[in-house]
């Protein structure tokens, strides 16, 4: 014992400490606040906002967390003694602000500190997401953020299937299914959520067997009706991003509609043939506004303009391609990654495979997103040719 | 006189007797649809409305930007310039 009393006395004299009261000011001014005890102590409860890693691997990690060596950073344990050691081990990495915080969390509780019960994804979670989590861009932060994710898909087709398919494999833990329509033949070409015993099954009930097959966890939420003006926004509330998989114009505006008022990010794809679009129509992004679908193309082309019922065809792997854009840009939205398509259209030529980036700009006179005006309320577009793409 | 590329979306191929692209030349992006609609008749129509507009269901890019941002059609293209039509697609199922 008499080696360990030395020991800490050095520690002591060399590890500057902070009261909890200050690691909580400290706290609140930007410092990083790391509990290091251990994970059975920490369920029980934690500092509201801490870092949690547990002191077996706090040199491995604590850059995912902590990747500026010159940030303030504030080590905790249960008392106040471990907490000394790991701070000296921080210091050694190379962090040059480290305290350690007297009376670690038993102090902090005892001076009515706030505390929060840590999230935490079950055994079963962690092995199925294993591979997530080996990922810091995702980690065991990113995928309670999946887990948390209320994901609507606009249609249980070419697009919506394979978005809702590897979507729900990636643990999203509320999918939202709209679609009306019910199983045909001639879907199964392409629309993998679907199989063939389930011809003439409504494809909402279809998806959520095939999804809660792969998933049981996911819940799936069944929209079986035609979305319309009257029933958009009671539909879309409550939902974090809509994947636009419609094969309609009328659906397509109410859904840029609906989530421009209701601030929702809208993920985009379309097909035709051997062609597809991908990009993320989000007025309000933070940091980045970007345009809506009608600063591109403010109303739908008339019946006539449109591509007749005889030209629409799709080869069916495309839309696995564009479908899978789609999940992946709403992954990168719910976690914050990357650079989203948002202002940007990606246009996908598979025959001459080609992937062409065009710029997308808002129309500051937009009636829908540029905020000037009542908003327009909502349009029922007449139906025409619904196959085209289709 | 430049010499342009003109991408042809999907829906209007059937005008350009299936090609996906089309060599024109012109000073304009004006110059370049007028010389793509007198290459293949009824192309234009598509793009263009009665008044000679860009139609609203229709954007023109030159390279990666919206022709909107540029000037519109008059701006001016440089020889190697890629134009591409892009119409409203709404296919998804
Ligand atoms: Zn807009």
């Amino acid at each position: 014992m008499a080696a360990k009393e030395k020991r800490l006395a050095q520690l002591r004299a060399s590890v500057p400490e902070v009261s909890p009261t200050e690691a909580r000011r400290l706290q609140s001014e930007g410092a990083a606040l790391i509990d290091v005890r251990e994970p059975d102590e920490v369920a029980a409860g934690s500092p509201l906002g801490a870092h949690r890693i547990v002191r077996g691997f706090l040199e491995l990690r604590v850059e995912n967390s902590v990747p500026d060596l010159d940030h303030p950073v504030l080590v905790m344990c249960a008392g106040g003694v471990r907490s000394l050691f790991a701070a000296e081990n921080l210091s050694q990495l190379g962090y040059t602000k480290v305290s350690s915080v007297v009376g670690g969390f038993n102090a902090w509780k005892n001076d009515k500190l706030p505390v929060e019960i840590p999230p935490r994804l079950t055994p079963d979670q962690r092995e199925r997401y294993g591979r997530h989590l080996l990922m810091p861009e995702v980690g065991e932060k990113g995928q309670l953020k999946l887990i948390n994710a209320k994901v609507l898909f606009v249609g249980a087709g070419g697009l919506g299937s394979p978005a809702a398919y590897y979507l729900a494999a990636a643990g999203i833990g509320t999918i939202g299914i709209i679609d009306d329509d019910v199983v045909d033949r001639s879907n199964l070409q392409r629309q993998i959520l679907h199989t063939d015993d389930r011809v003439g099954m409504s494809k909402v009930k279809s998806a959520e067997i095939t999804l809660k097959g792969l998933n049981p966890a996911v819940n799936v939420v069944a929209h079986e009706t035609r979305l319309d003006s009257s029933n958009v926004e009671e539909i879309f509330n409550g939902y974090d991003i809509v994947v636009d998989g419609s094969d309609n114009f009328p659906t397509r505006y109410l859904v840029n509609d609906a989530c421009v008022k209701l601030k929702i990010p809208n993920v985009h794809g379309s097909i035709f043939r051997f062609e597809g679009q991908v990009s993320v129509f989000w007025p309000n992004n933070p940091g980045n506004p970007s345009p809506c679908y009608r600063c591109l193309y403010p109303e739908p082309p008339p019946p006539e303009m449109a591509p007749s019922c005889a030209e629409a065809g799709v080869l069916g792997i495309l839309p696995g391609v564009v479908g899978l854009l789609e999940a992946v840009e709403t992954v990168k939205i719910i976690l914050s990654l990357g650079d989203t398509l948002a202002g940007r259209l990606l246009h996908y030529d598979a025959l001459r495979a080609r992937f062409t980036e065009l710029q997308l700009d808002r129309d500051p006179d937009c009636a829908y997103c540029s905020g000037k005006g009542e908003f327009p309320g909502y349009i029922d577009y007449a139906q025409f040719c619904s196959m085209a793409g289709a | 006189m430049s010499n342009v590329t003109v991408r042809i979306p999907t829906p209007l191929r059937s005008m350009t007797g299936g090609a996906d692209e089309v060599t024109v030349s012109g000073a304009t992006v004006k110059d370049a649809l007028d010389a793509l609609g007198a290459k293949h008749e009824g192309v234009l129509s598509k793009v263009l409305d009665a008044k000679g507009g860009v139609r609203s269901f229709v954007n023109v890019y030159l390279g990666s930007r919206n022709i909107k941002a540029l000037g519109g059609l008059g701006a001016e293209l440089k020889d190697g310039d890629v134009l591409a039509i892009v119409p409203a697609v709404a296919g998804g199922k």
